[in-house]
């Protein structure tokens, strides 16, 4: 074939940056699987509330009466859960400093960028490792104002905060969800509880990153947020993983409580390696005239099933989902997102884009229900995808519930590749071909990727970079 | 004729399955102003997307020459380096990526190009003031939603900042009002000026060429040069059309009419 004739090879994601293990040596690893003693191990480990327990136990019982297998969605047959640690701690206490954090660890989350987001730009910082919070602090002026960050384990041995954890904790997503909201609570480890006061504006973004270096194990962090009414928080969740040939579970649960009047924006970058199974839930409550928006993207995991959800109770608050996700080879990511509009007028816009390549697959999944009360609510879901080659898949399923006859619904999806005129008229202008065709999937990227915190919209465009200019010749 | 800056020799090309191009020999030198007309299907838009490189198309033979090097395996950004600018008839859109950044890219790349930040927006500014462009349009995604006058303008901002040694325009005329027609012809006028570049103008109308100081004139049917004359050409083709061509190209005498045509006395 002559040169300019060629196509673009991509070669799988170069994913260095992500891909470096560290020893466990010296860890504590509980048993592989599930019973009631390693649940009993992990509560008395955190010597928590007997209500804590209980709940736990409950969930298990739950877990193993639900059949493992979803009848829809990418297969999951790959997870054998009697091989997946549930609890895996490193060999640290929770630190107030980097210093304090072990060589080994500190190292990982330098890598990742996390210690120099933090001085640039961040309110205040959480790093899971494996099962624990190996570090969290917040700067002192936002703790003044009465913001609580903290790992839901602390505020569980806080007299303050116990009450109010006891009072949200599990009550958005009961762990009688689905089987992986009942393995979750069961086994829960982690994570981050957040409050902000009545109308407190954090002027920085706060952001949890988690990290899950050991193989063939699971990460089951809680999120837990409330902003009181009048105030205003970004939260950004970031996560990666190094690549095992065993499989990796994330099951986390996100509960987000957001009050009249209050915004919350949460900002996630998701990039597990690929033999990561994330089966996570995202759900928020949000009160009269608040504001919940949703920024997600989503890059790794060998399958994912995600679909943010947000239940919209009060008159005139509003929803915004923007999402991305990019599936390339051995790749299944079945995302989208809920929303439940039961306020009157209401709003919702949820804008989506999928880019699959390499027999990646995609498929976009949305629901949105109307309910009876909701006058006037508006809604309008859009998703674009983009497949690369001929042997990916993009698939849309959207589902509409209507129950007011004044609410307006409107649902749009388009599926492209690039053309190859479009290839042409770029490089007719000077762009090699692999930078014609980077260029154009950043411009399909650029209305997400404007949305995402400065320090992710550049790794986001780099991943693609990578992804796009793999291996030309 | 090692001096052109162009030089395309027995050019045959198609597509996949239909050949378009037979034996098509075009010769432009530095500088010059050429024009190739024909009816439509005649296939003028074809030789400007080969000389340009586009792989939708298959080179069966022939070479094209390009300012002492034989280009005709390049690929199109190799071209475009090289100093050949095609101006499209319908130029793409691309969603997400704006002007600006585009053109900043585009410049970047060319050694001779490369410049401060500011430098580039005042040159940008310039040219687009030149263009009765409005700036905010810099700000817009390339292409998108822009009308056809507009895009068309966008063109000759590329050609203007890119100062390429020779520019195709395919049909830039077509679909102009005449207020955009006038701007458009000021900006190939523009280049002819600043770049002393050569040019290969392909369209239907003559008006564009009004302004224009034209070297030679081609005429393309069924796929081959079929007529190559001095700028008088036009002013016959306009009046006449371009039926004796058509009927030359069957009969293959016809081109003896025309004044310098390199095919009178060929028998095809």
């Amino acid at each position: 074939m002559s040169d300019q004739r060629r196509r673009t090879q991509v070669a799988d994601v170069n994913r260095s940056l992500y891909d470096f293990t560290k020893s466990e040596e010296g860890y504590e690893r509980y048993d592989d699987g599930l019973t009631p003693e390693i649940v009993r191990a992990i509560s008395e480990k955190k010597d928590e509330p007997a209500w804590m327990l209980e709940m736990r136990l409950r969930a298990l019982d739950l877990y193993h009466a639900r059949p493992m297998a979803p009848n829809w969605g990418p297969s999951i047959a790959g997870l054998d859960l009697d091989h997946i640690s549930t609890y895996v701690s490193p060999k640290t206490k929770q630190a107030k400093s980097w210093d304090d954090v072990p060589a080994d660890i500190k190292d990982t989350f330098e890598r990742l960028g996390i210690p120099e987001a933090e001085r640039e730009s961040l309110a205040g910082v959480g790093a899971q490792y494996d099962s624990e919070i190996v570090y969290h602090n917040m700067r002192d002026d936002v703790a003044k104002q009465g913001v609580v960050y903290t790992t839901i384990e602390d505020a569980l041995h806080d007299p303050q905060w116990e009450p109010v954890v006891h009072e949200y904790f599990g009550t958005l997503i009961p762990p009688t969800d689905h089987k992986f909201a009942a393995l979750h609570y069961a086994v829960w480890s982690g994570g981050s509880f957040v409050y902000v006061p009545a109308g407190v504006t954090l002027p920085y973004p706060l952001q949890s990153y988690f990290r899950l270096n050991a193989a063939g194990a699971g990460q089951f962090e809680h999120t837990l947020i409330i902003v009181e009414p009048g105030a205003d928080l970004h939260f950004i969740e970031g996560c990666s993983a190094p690549k095992y040939y065993e499989a990796n579970l994330h099951a986390g649960a996100v509960e987000l409580f957001v009050k009249d009047g209050a915004r919350l924006r949460y900002s996630t970058i998701e990039n597990w390696s690929k033999n990561m199974y994330n089966l996570n839930t995202k759900r928020a409550t949000i009160g009269a005239d608040a504001k919940m928006e949703w920024v997600s993207g989503s890059f790794g995991s060998h399958v994912s099933y995600l679909y943010p959800t947000t239940i919209m109770a009060g008159d005139r608050g509003s929803c915004e989902f923007t999402g991305i996700t990019f599936a390339g080879a051995t790749q299944d990511l079945d995302t989208g997102c809920k929303v439940i509009m039961n306020g009157a007028d209401t709003t919702a816009s949820v804008s989506t884009k999928s880019i699959s390549k390499d027999g990646g697959v995609n498929t976009f999944r949305s629901s949105v229900v109307i309910g009876r009360h909701a006058d006037r609510a508006r809604c309008s879901v859009s998703c674009q995808s983009l497949m690369l080659d001929d042997i990916s898949r993009s698939d849309t399923i959207p589902a509409m519930d209507v129950r007011n006859a004044t609410a307006q619904v409107g649902h749009e999806a388009t599926i492209g590749r690039i053309s190859d005129d479009t290839v042409l008229y770029l490089m007719s202008r000077g762009c090699s071909e692999a930078e014609a065709r980077t260029l154009v999937v950043n411009g399909f990227a650029n209305p997400v990727s404007k949305e995402l915190p400065m320090e992710y919209a550049v790794e986001m465009n780099n991943l693609i970079k990578l992804e796009m200019e793999g291996a030309i010749g | 004729m090692a001096s052109q800056l162009l030089n395309v020799s027995a050019l045959s090309a198609g597509t996949e399955d239909k050949p378009i191009l037979h034996s098509v020999d075009l010769a432009v030198g530095a500088g010059e102003c050429h024009v190739l007309m024909g009816p439509n299907g005649a296939g003028k838009s074809t030789l400007g997307h080969v000389i340009m490189g586009d792989p939708a198309y298959r080179v069966t033979g022939g070479r094209i020459e390009f300012d002492g090097a034989d280009v005709t395996e390049l690929s199109a950004d190799k071209r475009s380096l090289a100093g050949i600018f095609l101006s499209y008839q319908a130029p793409v859109e691309v969603p997400g990526v704006p002007l600006y950044s585009f053109l900043r890219t585009i410049c970047q790349k060319r050694p001779e190009l490369k410049t401060t930040a500011r430098k580039f927006r005042t040159r940008v500014g310039e040219i687009a003031d030149q263009l009765e462009l409005d700036q905010s349009f810099l700000m817009r995604e390339l292409n998108v939603g822009f009308s056809g006058g507009e895009k068309k303008k966008i063109e000759m901002l590329q050609l203007l900042l890119l100062q390429p040694k020779l520019a195709i325009l395919d049909e830039t005329d077509s679909g102009l009002d005449v207020d955009a027609l006038g701007i458009v012809s000021r900006g190939i006028q523009a280049y002819r000026e600043q770049v002393s570049g050569a040019l290969i103008v392909i369209t239907h109308n003559t008006r564009i060429l009004e302004r224009l100081e034209v070297d030679r004139t081609h005429v393309m049917v069924k796929g081959r040069m079929v007529a190559e004359g001095p700028a008088e050409l036009i002013a016959q083709i306009d009046a006449n059309g371009f039926e004796r061509f058509e009927r030359g190209d069957e009969q293959g005498e016809a081109c003896a009419e025309c004044p310098g045509c390199p095919k009178a006395g060929d028998a095809e």
